[in-house]
């Protein structure tokens, strides 16, 4: 960082993040607006648990229960596991396979921008007071039914912030297949880049049904079409096809890159190449495979017939092959390392039966005839809990830890950060295993509130204790990022000391550049390899020091996702309103001509030249960081 | 990347859409979103053959009474014609011939056109006769899988419009080529898109 750029102004440095293309500077906006949502979609689930802490209890309304049941997932999905996975991503990944940018700098802007107003126009209907109610599957006969304009909220939000999503997918598929540096194939790729590539390809198939299963929705919503209307001849099954057809493959895209991260944790604080490289990449795009073909285990109990079950539950219960070969390959990978226990480290121990336990649950499910038992109870809450929460957020909370040094030159607290694991982890279990017997004992999901008398009430009250420690974990950890950014400690290339792979040998934050020169990569575990072989940089330069091509700022991404929100409130209120229209095609308009904007005007980029990165190589090496 | 750079019709690389790497991104990438605009209209498709025919008790309209394969078959010939042409414009585009990929992109352009308004008196005949968008299952999901299709071909009118004007003075070079690749790449996806159209609804509607 120069010192010019120390002493810009607020307004600069403001400006700068509204039209920043560096994937560092996106990634770190999705983290916080992923961050952002997280801790409201948490809010919501307290609220719930506080709701379900006692029987009879009033609390919220009934109807305000739906509506934080609804955001709560939809909000944690969509908004918060999501980007805070595109945030390290968006970060790491071009830094692990030597790139100096993702392939479509200004397209990873305007997915941030589509997935943050997204978030923001769903979120808008609590200030309205029209939210979102019929679960966040949003089955077409509950959510055609419902009243006011909640479901359009759901319907038009998640269209714009699923664009963004898509965009973001197809932008790593491509930076993976054009952009790694020399040496760096396919098989000596990071298991988080590999996992990266997966899910993106995994969106690129998975996001597309869900925008046209919205936009049947919008269509049926506001604009009077009759696909899931019956008595016009409509069909609400088709919805349920469509959700799920992207739905389940979603996990996947979620836990995917969860596992990568946790590959990254298990080698470096084992200090030992990961277990069964190969089996592991191979798992992963097995897993993306699969996750295709198991929908309809979501529909067991539609009535789609005994053949189609079958089928459905064999796929399913086939999943748990790769995910075990993975889980094996974590544990050989501990089996005689040299293991530190990190806070990441923690995390990760606690993953593998957390998530196994998950898991198991998830093959019981895949069992059609149980899956009649279990279908709408709480013994479903605790099972997808079990996997998004002991897979996903363990990763995100592990993942944060591990980066956040790289990420900001800083480091977290250690005790503090074993404090968070201590008490999130707990939680989860106390929240989570309890809610297995719930749904054995008969409790159903979705419901307000629940009687007296029906054995229920000891269990209720253990979850709600559980959900109170997770959130004394997380309100432990924004004391410790509070801390550590008041305190401003900086860190080295490698504050972990075992870094094995690229991003570790560049500084903690790196230039914008990334790489003064494009890397040569000999093998997996590339820095390792070097070091292991003396030479400390951890990089082999694959060319001598020349110009750098960088791209430009735009503010266009956010001009143009602008124009999506304002056309979405259009749609939204055309039919009662006589400014819907005049605003619906206002928005649309400005969209396409900010697009236009952007494709007439020949934008090159700009150059770093030689004589600059020379200059910042001289000072590095003052300040010793190489 | 120098926009300056003049090339002959012998410096000209042989894969110009591809020759830098910001062009085989683009190239790349636009491969992969035709990967995903297939899914798209895959689940139209479905859900356009699940809700064929369906309506309201005392629903008149069908398939059978409702296409005229005629028109339908003058609309195929234009597009499919449209996408030979857009060939030629990518082979003199190829051969560093600037005047006649215009010329080429023009005529896919104009054909473009024609299936778009033919397309448009087609919807705008079914609404005469009370087959709105809104009258049926059936209808919805037509206007919706046909209507998507027909939203493409108007995008990519536009596209090639502002392309050529854009372009119109100067001449091919390295940046340009792959807007004009992917333009005719985007160009053949519709083209296959109505291929499929044509075939389950078109034909199986009234024959099958």
């Amino acid at each position: 960082m120069s010192s010019v750029a120390q002493k810009r102004s607020f307004g600069a440095a403001f400006w700068d993040w509204m039209t920043t293309v560096d994937h560092k500077k996106i990634g770190i906006l999705y983290l916080i607006g992923g961050g952002f949502f997280f801790v409201l979609g948490g809010i919501e689930a307290m609220i719930i648990r506080l709701q379900l802490l006692k029987p009879n209890n009033d609390l919220v309304s009934a109807g305000l229960f739906n509506d934080l049941i609804t955001m709560h997932g939809t909000t944690m999905i969509f908004l918060a596991a999501m980007p805070i996975l595109f945030g390290f991503m968006n970060y790491i990944m071009p830094l692990q396979i030597g790139a100096r940018d993702v392939a479509f700098p200004f397209i990873n802007s305007l997915g941030f921008w589509m997935f943050f107003f997204g978030g923001l126009f769903l979120n808008i209907s609590w200030l309205v007071g029209q939210v979102p109610d019929a679960g966040w599957t949003s089955y077409a006969s509950l959510s055609l039914a419902s009243t006011g304009h909640g479901i359009d909220f759901y319907a038009i939000g998640l269209q714009i912030a699923g664009g963004g999503t898509l965009m973001a997918g197809i932008n790593f598929l491509v930076t993976i297949i054009n952009m790694r540096a020399p040496g760096m194939t396919y098989m000596r790729m990071p298991l988080f880049t590999w996992t990266t590539f997966v899910a993106s390809a995994m969106i690129l198939f998975a996001f597309p049904p869900l925008t046209v299963g919205l936009f049947f929705l919008t269509f049926d919503r506001m604009f009077n079409g009759n696909f899931f209307d019956h008595t016009m001849g409509g069909n609400t099954i088709i919805w349920e096809h469509i959700f799920w057809i992207f739905g389940h493959p979603e996990v996947y895209i979620l836990i995917l890159p969860a596992f990568g991260i946790f590959s990254e944790i298990f080698t470096i604080f084992s200090r030992k190449r990961l277990f069964g490289y190969p089996a592991m990449v191979f798992a992963t795009v097995l897993i993306g495979f699969l996750g295709f073909m198991v929908w309809a285990h979501h529909m067991f109990t539609v009535g789609l017939g005994p053949t189609a079950n079958a089928i459905f539950a064999v796929a399913t219960m086939a999943i748990a092959v790769p995910t075990g070969v993975k889980i094996f390959n974590w544990l050989l990978t501990i089996w005689g390392g040299s293991i530190t226990v990190t806070t990441p480290m923690l995390y990760a121990l606690g993953f593998i039966p957390s998530f196994v336990m998950g898991g198991v649950t998830g093959v019981m499910q895949g069992a059609a005839p149980l899956d009649y038992q279990l279908h709408d109870s709480y013994f479903i809450v605790a099972h997808f809990h079990y996997v998004i929460v002991g897979g996903v957020v363990l990763a995100i909370l592990g993942g944060l830890h591990l980066y956040w040094p790289k990420m900001f030159g800083t480091m977290l607290n250690e005790t503090l950060g074993k404090i968070t694991f201590i008490f999130f982890f707990v939680g989860f279990h106390c929240t989570f295993l309890i809610q297995h017997w719930l749904g054995f004992w008969g409790m159903p999901r979705r419901v307000w509130t629940y009687m007296d008398g029906q054995g229920w009430n000891t269990a209720n009250m253990i979850s709600s204790i559980g959900a109170l420690l997770m959130a004394i974990g997380v309100i432990v950890l924004v004391i410790n990022i509070i801390m550590t950014v008041a305190k401003n400690q900086r860190v080295g290339n490698d504050p972990w000391h075992d870094g094995r792979t690229l991003e570790w040998a560049i500084p903690s934050p790196p230039p914008f550049y990334n790489f003064t020169t494009t890397p040569l990569v000999r093998g997996l575990d590339s820095v390792w390899i070097e070091k292991s072989e003396g030479n400390m940089t951890g990089l082999t330069p694959a060319e001598p020091v020349s110009d750098i091509h960088m791209p430009n700022g735009s503010i266009i991404p956010f001009l143009m996702t602008f124009g999506m929100f304002v056309a979405g409130f259009g749609a939204m209120y055309h039919q009662e309103t006589s400014w819907g229209l005049p605003v619906l095609i206002f928005g649309l308009a400005w969209t396409f001509v900010a697009m236009s904007a952007r494709s007439l005007q020949d934008d090159l980029g700009f150059h770093v030249t030689k004589e600059e990165i020379q200059r910042d190589i001289d000072n590095a090496r003052k300040g010793g960081q190489f | 990347m120098d926009l300056n750079k003049k090339f002959t019709p012998e410096t000209w690389p042989e894969h110009p859409e591809r020759a830098t790497l910001e062009a085989k991104n683009k190239f790349v990438g636009f491969w992969l979103f035709l990967g995903g605009e297939t899914i798209l209209f895959a689940t139209l498709f479905a859900t356009y053959m699940a809700l064929k025919n369906k309506g309201p008790s005392g629903f008149e309209f069908s398939t059978q009474e409702l296409y005229e394969l005629p028109l339908v078959f003058v609309m195929t010939l234009l597009l499919l014609t449209s996408s030979l042409t857009s060939v030629y414009a990518m082979y003199h585009m190829k051969n560093f011939n600037f005047k006649k990929m215009q010329l080429w992109l023009g005529i896919t352009a104009l054909l473009g056109l024609g299936f778009l308004s033919l397309e448009l008196y087609e919807f705008s005949h079914y609404v005469k006769e009370g087959f709105t968008f809104s009258n049926s299952a059936f209808s919805s999901s037509f206007f919706t899988l046909v209507g998507t299709h027909g939203f493409h071909v108007a995008i990519g009118l536009v596209w090639v419009t502002l392309l050529l004007f854009r372009n119109a003075k100067r001449g091919l070079n390295l940046y340009n080529a792959t807007k004009y690749y992917t333009f005719s790449l985007y160009w053949h996806f519709i083209d296959v898109v109505w291929v499929f159209i044509f075939t389950v609804v078109y034909l199986m509607g009234v024959i099958g």
